[in-house]
């Protein structure tokens, strides 16, 4: 089978959800009232007045977050093509996915431990 | 000429987003719009994976590029002063990136294109390589005793090394 037809459902899946988006933005604008005074294009209608600029600056902890999440998300990358052949492999697949996943969990209780997972 | 078939449309179609979104990362004046055309410009890559018979790779340009370095840098924006109405889209460097982008072109023009499309005829319809590695071939070889199955768990290694590093430097040891 080529490559476009094992990826054809997503593919329609992709177009059905674009289409649905532009369509229902379509529909809602020429069926809806469209009458857009100040008040109501504020971003919280007959609520508070917004205080600042929503482009402030974040706090650092984030991005020891995201650097964290970057790391288990390489793990996934690893877990893919292990996943495919495991049930071929037998135990052994498992022993040596189970050594990778070891390593790894010693590095997520040190994070635990060491309380980076804690917002302080 | 080029025929029209659901290949060709697919990859014109993923080529546009590519070129496309890396126009918007440059023009745009907002930094957190210029993330977000990343990430199309990104997912054009994944659908050109597709199409070059590499879905693993597809698959890691949506997790890991995608899913996260994207996230990271929008991360990174937030993090720094607002540079959501920059005023120039030049700064001092623009020459150093302009003959980095040059030498990159003339790279893959004489090592990509020119043998594939060159004076020499066209070879387009040649395979580069026999060996098709799919996805099943790669998780073998990852967990294979002969093949690599050492790097793989020094991977591991390498991660975590990573992740405690990257807490040594983030937190402030108080």
């Amino acid at each position: 089978m080529s490559p476009l037809q094992e990826f054809a459902p997503i593919a329609v899946l992709l177009i059905i959800a674009v289409l649905v988006a532009i369509i229902i933005s379509i529909i809602s604008r020429l069926f809806g009232p469209y009458k857009p005074t100040s008040r109501k294009v504020s971003p919280y209608e007959s609520g508070m007045k917004p205080i600042g600029s929503a482009s402030r600056r974040y706090s650092i902890r984030f991005y020891l977050v995201a650097v964290l999440f970057i790391l288990f998300d390489i793990e996934v990358v690893f877990f893919l093509p292990w996943a495919v052949v495991f049930r071929d492999m037998g135990l052994y697949a498992l022993a040596a996915m189970g050594v990778f996943t070891l390593v790894l969990t010693i590095g997520l209780i040190y994070e635990w431990k060491v309380g980076a997972l804690e917002w302080e | 000429m080029l025929e029209i078939t659901p290949n060709t449309i697919a990859f014109l179609v993923f080529a546009l987003l590519s070129v496309g979104g890396a126009l918007g990362v440059v023009v745009s004046t907002n930094l957190i719009h210029g993330a977000l055309f990343l990430i199309v410009s990104l997912f054009g890559g994944a659908g050109l994976f597709v199409l070059l018979a590499a879905p693993f790779m597809a698959a890691v340009q949506i997790l890991v590029y995608i899913g996260a370095i994207a996230i990271l840098i929008i991360f990174a924006v937030m993090l720094t002063r607002s540079m959501t109405s920059l005023s120039e889209i030049f700064n001092r460097q623009w020459w150093i990136s302009a003959i980095v982008a040059v030498v990159m072109l003339g790279l893959l023009l004489v090592g990509a294109i020119l043998p594939v499309w060159g004076p020499s005829g066209t070879n387009a319809m040649l395979p580069v390589s026999d060996a098709v590695g799919t996805t099943v071939d790669l998780g073998i070889a990852l967990v294979d005793g002969n093949q690599f199955v050492l790097p793989f768990e020094v991977a591991s290694l390498l991660l975590t090394a990573a992740m405690i590093g990257a807490i040594v430097i983030a937190r402030d040891n108080e």
